[in-house]
């Protein structure tokens, strides 16, 4: 029983540094540009506009919901002209990077860990090694850049598509008066504190995410068994790893 | 041909995820113009204008006919100077109408109530630049339960 316990402990730490290992290969492999640029703008190709559709979509609905339910409540308290801080801090400070980070972990992050894993078990991987192809710097750091660059631009997106939809909301159709919508949105918004921070996390988000994906699919057995599970792991691990730093995060920037 | 049209894509795809930040930074966080229909132009002096934020409405029997468009301060006198801009469809506004400063419900935002005067003869109608006389400073509420207070002394 103790034995199990230690086991298992080595083993998610030997885990742990091999996934560190891969992430340190693959960003400080002295890089070759005439040859890396190319493959990266294909990724961010792959990774992000391909996720552009599902983003765009959910960024409006949830900025709509957002604006209904506030409106709901605020219209209690005649505080309906608050709508739009409400929706506008909600978006920038937690919604935007938090959903976008978990959509992008279903929607790209899967795709990664099976793209990779299935390279791994057609032997791609070993046969590159034997043509002296560093698989690193070929497939794993265009994969890495592709969603470091591409999540905060789709957060960004996201929580402005999100404004708009609360904007659709609460001014369109339920009668919130515009220029207080966005004035007292501007007089409550600040860029430092709420844009940059909520950049900040999804930067953070982007490496994590990134990470685990391209280190599942990198480390998965090469079986097909093997692939289904690390793509799920991708997924779980990845949402589980958002939620728990967006709280760390959270706490350190709005804590006080 | 086909590594154009990723090119094309991602070129599109970052230079729209700048734009949204710069939306974002400009649109909602700092002054930004959102409609614009065509307004004139009318000052008035208050001595305290409480919450009132530039873009507030400003309102006729609970019409919006106009937007706050700047609040400075007289140099000389040292009052707040509140520009309003009207919208060209509500012309003929009365030279002695008086405006005060409002609040929309218990914790909603200030907005400037606009009382339309008497016209008789010898009272024109108000121009472009021209300023408002007759103003209502905002309601503070300390300063009301100031004056509560003194007056319940004075019993």
């Amino acid at each position: 029983m103790i034995t199990q316990i230690g086991r298992t402990a080595i083993s998610q730490v030997v885990t742990l540094g091999r996934a560190a290992l891969m992430l340190f290969g693959a960003i400080f492999a002295a890089p070759n540009f005439a040859k890396s640029i190319p493959l990266v703008i294909r990724q961010i190709y792959v990774v992000g506009v391909q996720s552009l559709a599902i983003i765009i979509v959910s960024g409006l609905f949830i900025g709509m919901v957002l604006a209904l339910q506030g409106y709901t409540i605020l219209i209690d308290y005649g505080a309906e002209n608050s709508l739009g801080p409400m929706v506008a801090l909600s978006l920038l400070r937690e919604l935007g990077p938090v959903v976008t980070a978990l959509l992008f972990a279903g929607r790209a992050g899967s795709a990664l860990t099976a793209e990779i894993g299935l390279m791994k078990a057609t032997e791609q991987i070993t046969s590159m090694e034997m043509m002296a192809v560093d698989p690193l710097r070929r497939i794993v750091a265009p994969r890495f850049w592709a969603g470091f660059y591409s999540m905060p631009l789709l957060a960004f997106m996201f929580s402005a598509v999100g404004i708009y939809g609360g904007h659709l909301v609460g001014v369109e159709w339920l009668g919130v008066d515009e220029g207080s919508f966005w004035s007292v949105m501007q007089a409550n918004v600040d860029l430092s504190a709420d844009i940059m921070n909520g950049f900040i996390k999804s930067v953070v988000f982007a490496i994590v995410v990134t990470w685990i994906a391209i280190f599942r699919g990198y480390d998965c057995i090469p079986t097909s068994e093997g692939i289904s599970k690390a793509t799920t792991q991708t997924v779980v691990h990845s949402s589980l790893a958002v939620l728990g730093l967006d709280f760390l995060l959270t706490v350190l920037m709005f804590g006080e | 041909m086909t590594s154009r049209k990723v090119e094309f894509w991602v070129g599109l795809f970052i230079v729209v995820g700048f734009l949204a930040f710069f939306t974002l930074a400009f649109e909602v966080a700092n002054s930004g113009s959102v409609s614009s229909s065509d307004t004139y132009q009318l000052k008035a002096k208050f001595d305290n204008i409480g919450g009132l934020k530039v873009r507030s409405p400003i309102k006729v029997g609970g019409v919006v006919v106009g937007r706050v468009s700047s609040i400075d301060l007289d140099k000389v006198n040292y009052v707040p100077v509140v520009t309003l801009d009207i919208y060209t469809e509500y012309q003929n506004i009365p030279e002695t109408s008086s405006l005060s400063i409002l609040t929309a419900g218990l914790l909603g935002e200030q907005y400037l109530g606009l009382e339309p005067g008497f016209v008789i003869e010898g009272v024109g109608y108000l121009k472009d630049g021209d300023f408002l006389e007759d103003t209502k400073s905002a309601l503070v509420l300390e300063e009301l339960i100031g004056q509560f207070l003194f007056s319940q002394n004075d019993d």
